[in-house]
């Protein structure tokens, strides 16, 4: 255990580059640079909150907040998927060049997309405000929620960067997946009415809704349901310990496909 | 000087599957894998190689192309693990391997400083202190502030031997680095290396040009199909060497 810290500790410096590279590279050469972080999410929620909302007759005020709060989770979780899946493949003139230990491209992957998801939580708290979602103590079950798709994130970002220099193909099947989630992770729907019907397991199974859902009721000032949390709980940290299993069986072959 | 071990090698091999098509796409795989159609050609790129290197000892490796003089160096460096034997290291090493390989092309020269030092296990404060002397040496000036892909492929090597060999190694190794760039920086670059040997550095050097492995190496060794086939001091191997190639 020891022997993994002190490595770390040697490429801490190197993981920030990283980190850093990856927010720099991905708002350069725009005029509005960063700010696009806070800018896209406002405009999504803005057409989600026309074509969810007013086109389907929804009028609650705090639609759009309940639609962020969604929203914001889950392209953290689907950008950060797909960073860390291309990452091997993206760093492949350095692999072959320099010995990195691996983990660090899909880890600074997924940091970096954190970097950029934690700064588009201004929004969220901009919109609430005007919008009179007033913060109460409940705020404080939000780190949970931040924590636990970290670690989720970064557990399905060292399978899919293991399977991604296999096959190709996993780009295209994961996007195709990542519809799926977004479709049954209740961004842009009341989850009441499912929740009632017989396909109450679609989401109740679904570990990014519960996180979701743990975000929201921090946001919206309730309790957390205590067994989504377990849920989502085991989950990360099962697909972290696969993740970690599978990568480093088979990082010693990447070099040999990439 | 002292007969320490800088580098043991032992008993490495290093296996490579030549699959005869190439398979990356899942569909591929299965319709391949059920059909019993995925074959691989063996090839071993090195095969039981074994010899140590002694601290402040320069080894040229000699062998012609394709006898796994670049595996050899890239198992060396950590970038391949054999598939076999060991390799131990004593001291920090760096690796002149294709230089600049590591460089982002959106990134300026600046930010590939701190960004390639950071590959090569360097602090920020290191380079910090260093980055001056950096672009002295690369002789890039306001290029620094550009970004890497408008950089000519000589400006590109210039800047990433420049990172490379401002720390001072304990285990330098060179793959045919010593023509980087034209012939002013050759020189100096060539001049750089030779003031690391003062200092009692431990290289590995490749090279097809034997009269540079005479004037830069005390030891020399000759790889022949993956094989270590003769191993011993320059003068012996280079004897040996003629007559090989002759």
């Amino acid at each position: 255990m020891k022997k993994y810290v002190d490595n770390f500790m040697q490429y801490r410096f190197l993981l920030s580059e990283l980190v850093k590279k990856g927010i720099k590279l991905k708002y350069r050469r725009s005029y509005l640079g960063i700010v696009w972080s806070m800018l896209e999410p406002l405009l999504t929620m803005i057409v989600l909150t026309i074509v969810f909302g007013t086109l389907y007759g929804n009028t609650d005020r705090t639609f759009p907040v309940y639609i962020l709060t969604g929203r914001l989770l889950y392209s953290f979780f689907s950008q950060s998927t797909k960073a860390a899946l291309k990452s091997i493949r993206q760093n492949s003139a350095m692999i072959k060049k320099v010995y990195v230990p691996k983990y660090l491209y899909p880890l600074s992957s997924v940091l970096f997309n954190y970097v950029i998801f934690l700064i588009s939580l201004i929004v969220l708290a901009v919109v609430s405000v005007i919008l009179g979602v007033k913060p109460t103590i409940y705020l404080i079950q939000a780190p949970v929620a931040l924590i636990l798709i970290l670690i989720m994130s970064y557990g399905f970002g060292m399978i899919l960067a293991t399977i991604g220099v296999f096959f190709r193909d996993m780009e295209y099947l994961w996007s195709v997946a990542l519809m799926l989630i977004m479709y049954t992770c209740a961004i842009f729907y009341y989850p009441t009415k499912l929740l009632k019907s017989g396909w109450a397991w679609i989401l109740k199974y679904n570990p990014l809704y519960c996180v979701i859902d743990i975000f929201r009721c921090s946001v919206f000032g309730e309790v957390m349901n205590i067994h989504y949390f377990e849920y989502a709980l085991g989950f990360s940290v099962l697909m972290m310990a696969i993740g970690l299993f599978c990568f480093k069986k088979k990082q010693d072959d990447f070099i040999l496909y990439i | 000087m002292s007969k320490q071990p800088a580098i043991i090698v032992d008993n490495v091999s290093m296996k490579f599957n030549l699959s005869k098509e190439k398979v990356d796409s899942l569909k591929d795989y299965i319709i391949k894998s059920i059909k019993k159609e995925i074959k691989y050609n063996e090839f071993w790129a090195l095969q039981n190689v074994s010899f140590t290197v002694e601290k402040g000892d320069r080894v040229g490796i000699l062998g012609l192309n394709g006898a796994g003089k670049s595996t050899l160096l890239k198992v060396i460096a950590g970038v391949f693990k054999p598939t076999e034997g060991t390799v131990t290291k004593h001291g920090k090493m760096v690796p002149l391997l294709e230089l600049g390989a590591g460089f982002d092309p959106q990134y300026t020269g600046k930010e590939n400083i701190y960004l390639y030092g950071a590959m090569l296990g360097y602090t920020k404060e290191f380079i910090d202190e260093k980055y001056d002397e950096i672009v002295k040496f690369s002789e890039l000036k306001d290029f620094i502030d550009v970004p890497i892909k408008n950089y000519s492929s000589g400006m590109k090597s210039r800047l990433g031997f420049s990172i490379a060999t401002v720390v001072s190694p304990k285990i330098l190794i060179l793959d045919e680095v010593l023509s980087v760039g034209d012939a002013k920086f050759r020189k100096k670059s060539e001049k750089k290396v030779l003031s690391m040997f003062d200092s009692g550095v431990t290289v590995l050097f490749v090279s097809h040009s034997l009269a540079q492995v005479q004037r830069i190496c005390n030891k020399a060794m000759i790889l022949e199909k993956g094989k270590l086939i003769a191993y011993g001091d320059i003068d012996t191997i280079s004897e040996q060497y003629e007559k090989m190639t002759n």
